[in-house]
C-alpha cells in the first residue's frame, strides 16, 4: 500500500530527438538607452526553421531585443550594448561585421504595414534591384515567387502595377512580408505583425508564418498570447528587461516553470 | 479591482456546482444502500428518479465550463482547473450511476427475499462516502496531500470487496438456491467498489491540477 503518488512517466518515443542548429546564439546581452538599462544579461539560442515567439508586458524589452538581432536598435544613437550575439557563429557586434549583410540576411516586418508609395510590383522588386538584379525576367520570377510565398499572388496578380496603398491592411502586411522574402533572407523578425489587422487577415498571416517556417527561421514579438501559443515552437517570456523563461511553447502555456510566467499568461499581473 | 476578478468568480461558481453534484451523489449512495438493507423499493425508486437531476447538474457544469474556456481562453493552471472540472463532474455523475445500480439491485431482490445483506457492504459504502468527502475537500482546497490519502482508502475498500466476494462464493457453494440473490449482492459490492474508483480519479485530477502532470492513484 503506498500513498506517495508518482507521476506517470510517458513512454519515450523511439525516434531520437534531432539536434537542431541554432541560427542566433545570444549570450550575456545587456543593453542601455543612455543610462537606462533595457536588457539584462540575456542568454538565448534561436533555432533554424523554428518559430520563436517573444511575449511580455509593454516595456519589458521584447521589441528592443528583436531589433538587436539585426542591429536596427542602433538607429537610436544613445544605445549601448555589451555581450555577444552570434549569427551563424559570427559575432554581429564585431566591428568588422557588415551591418548591411546582416540586415540582408535578417529581414524585418513591422507592426504597421509600411509599403512604399509605389506599385505592388515595385515594392517587391525594390530589394532585388538594390542588390543589382536588373533583368526584367529575373525580377518577374522573384516578384511572382515572393508574392506566392506570401500567399498574396492570387489576390494581386492582375493588378501588379497598381499602387500598393490600394490594398487592404492585411494585404499590405503580406506585401511587406513578400518584400522581405524577395531578398531571400535567412531569418525574419516580426514585430507584432498582426496587431493592426482584422481577425481574418490575422489568421491569414498566422497561416503564412507557419508555412514560412519550412524555409526560414522566424522570431515574432506578439502581444497576443493565443497567437504565440498557436503558431510558435518556442516561447520566450520577457519581464523588466530580463528573460524569465524560454522553453517549448506547449510547455510554457500548459505548465510554466516560473511563477511570474504563470501569473502573466493567466492574466494575473499587476 | 483584482485582475480577472470576474473570471475567478465564475470559476468559483463551477466549483460550487461540483460541490452540489458531489452532495447529490453522496445522498444517492446513502439512500441506495439504505434501500438495500431495508428491502425498501420506494427508497430505491426515489434514487432512480433523482438521477435525472444529477445528469442535469453534470450538463450544467459542462456547459458553464465550456463557455468559460471559449470566452476566457485560459492558460496553464486556469485551463487545467476547467478541464478537471469537466472530468470531475463526469466522475461524479458516474458515481451516482453506480448508486442507481445498487437501487436497481434492491428492486431485483424484492421486498421479501431471504438474504441477509453482508455487513461489509455497509462498511464499504461508509468508507466510500468518507472518500467522497475527502475528495471534495481536496477539490475545494486544491490539496494534493488530501488527494494522496484517497489511494489508501481505496485500497481498504478493495480489500473489503475481496472479502465480501470470497465469503459470498463460499455461501453459494453451500447454499446454491441463494445464487440469484447472491449475485445481486455481489453486484452491489462491485458498484461501491466502482464508485470508489471514480473518487480516486478525482484525486488524480487534483494532482494534475497542482502539478501539471498525470498521476495514477488507482494501482
Amino acid at each position: 500500500m503506498s500513498t506517495i503518488a508518482k507521476p506517470i512517466v510517458k513512454k519515450q518515443s523511439e525516434e531520437k530527438t534531432i539536434e537542431k542548429d541554432s541560427v542566433f546564439g545570444v549570450s550575456n546581452l545587456n543593453l542601455w538607452y543612455g543610462t537606462d538599462q533595457a536588457l539584462y544579461d540575456i542568454h538565448m539560442d534561436i533555432y533554424k526553421n523554428e518559430i520563436t515567439a517573444i511575449i511580455g508586458p509593454s516595456g519589458c524589452g521584447k521589441s528592443t531585443f528583436l531589433k538587436t538581432l539585426n542591429r536596427m536598435v542602433e538607429m537610436v544613437p544613445i544605445v549601448k550594448t555589451s555581450g555577444t550575439i552570434k549569427y551563424n557563429d559570427e559575432n554581429i557586434f564585431d566591428p568588422k561585421y557588415s551591418v548591411e549583410d546582416l540586415r540582408t540576411r535578417v529581414g524585418m516586418v513591422f507592426q504597421k504595414p509600411n509599403p512604399f508609395p509605389k506599385s505592388i510590383y515595385d515594392n517587391v522588386a525594390y530589394g532585388p534591384r538594390i542588390h543589382g538584379i536588373k533583368n526584367k525576367k529575373d525580377l518577374d520570377t522573384i516578384v511572382e515567387k515572393s508574392l506566392k510565398d506570401a500567399a498574396l499572388w492570387d489576390e494581386v496578380k492582375d493588378r501588379l502595377h497598381e499602387n500598393a496603398y490600394g490594398l487592404s491592411g492585411g494585404q499590405q502586411q503580406r506585401l511587406c512580408i513578400a518584400r522581405c522574402l524577395a531578398i531571400e533572407p535567412d531569418v525574419i523578425l516580426m514585430d507584432e505583425p498582426t496587431s493592426a489587422l482584422d481577425p481574418i487577415s490575422t489568421m491569414k498571416v498566422e497561416e503564412l508564418v507557419q508555412n514560412l517556417r519550412e524555409k526560414y527561421s522566424i522570431v515574432i514579438v506578439t502581444h497576443n498570447m493565443q497567437q504565440a501559443a498557436r503558431i510558435s515552437d518556442k516561447t520566450a517570456f520577457f519581464l523588466n528587461g530580463e528573460l524569465v523563461e524560454f522553453t517549448e511553447t506547449d510547455q510554457l502555456f500548459s505548465n510554466p516553470a516560473d511563477k511570474r510566467t504563470e501569473d502573466y499568461i493567466t492574466g494575473r499581473f499587476g | 479591482m483584482a485582475i480577472r476578478e470576474h473570471f475567478e468568480e465564475e470559476v468559483q461558481e463551477v466549483k460550487e456546482l461540483i460541490q452540489e453534484l458531489a452532495n447529490m451523489g453522496d445522498e444517492a449512495l446513502t439512500r441506495a444502500v439504505e434501500s438495500l438493507y431495508k428491502k425498501n423499493i420506494q427508497i430505491a425508486e426515489s434514487v432512480i428518479e433523482q438521477d435525472d437531476t444529477i445528469d442535469q447538474k453534470e450538463l450544467e457544469i459542462h456547459e458553464k465550463t465550456i463557455l468559460l474556456i471559449a470566452k476566457q481562453q485560459p492558460f496553464a493552471k486556469d485551463l487545467r482547473r476547467l478541464i478537471i472540472s469537466l472530468k470531475i463532474s463526469s466522475d461524479l455523475e458516474r458515481m451516482a450511476d453506480n448508486a442507481v445500480n445498487i437501487a436497481k439491485s434492491t428492486i431485483h431482490l424484492g421486498e421479501d427475499h431471504p438474504l441477509k445483506i453482508h455487513p461489509l457492504i455497509g462498511s464499504m459504502a461508509d468508507k466510500a462516502r468518507d472518500m467522497g468527502a475527502l475528495a471534495i475537500k481536496a477539490v475545494k482546497y486544491e490539496d494534493i496531500s488530501l488527494a494522496g490519502k484517497l489511494a489508501e482508502l481505496d485500497d481498504e475498500i478493495d480489500e473489503m470487496y475481496g472479502t465480501v466476494i470470497r465469503e459470498m462464493l463460499d455461501e453459494t457453494i453451500s447454499n446454491p438456491q441463494m445464487n440469484q440473490y447472491m449475485m445481486q449482492m455481489a453486484f452491489s459490492a462491485r458498484y461501491i467498489e466502482r464508485y470508489a474508483d471514480h473518487i480516486t480519479n478525482i484525486g488524480e485530477n487534483i494532482f494534475y491540477l497542482v502539478k501539471g502532470e498525470n498521476y495514477d492513484l488507482n494501482e
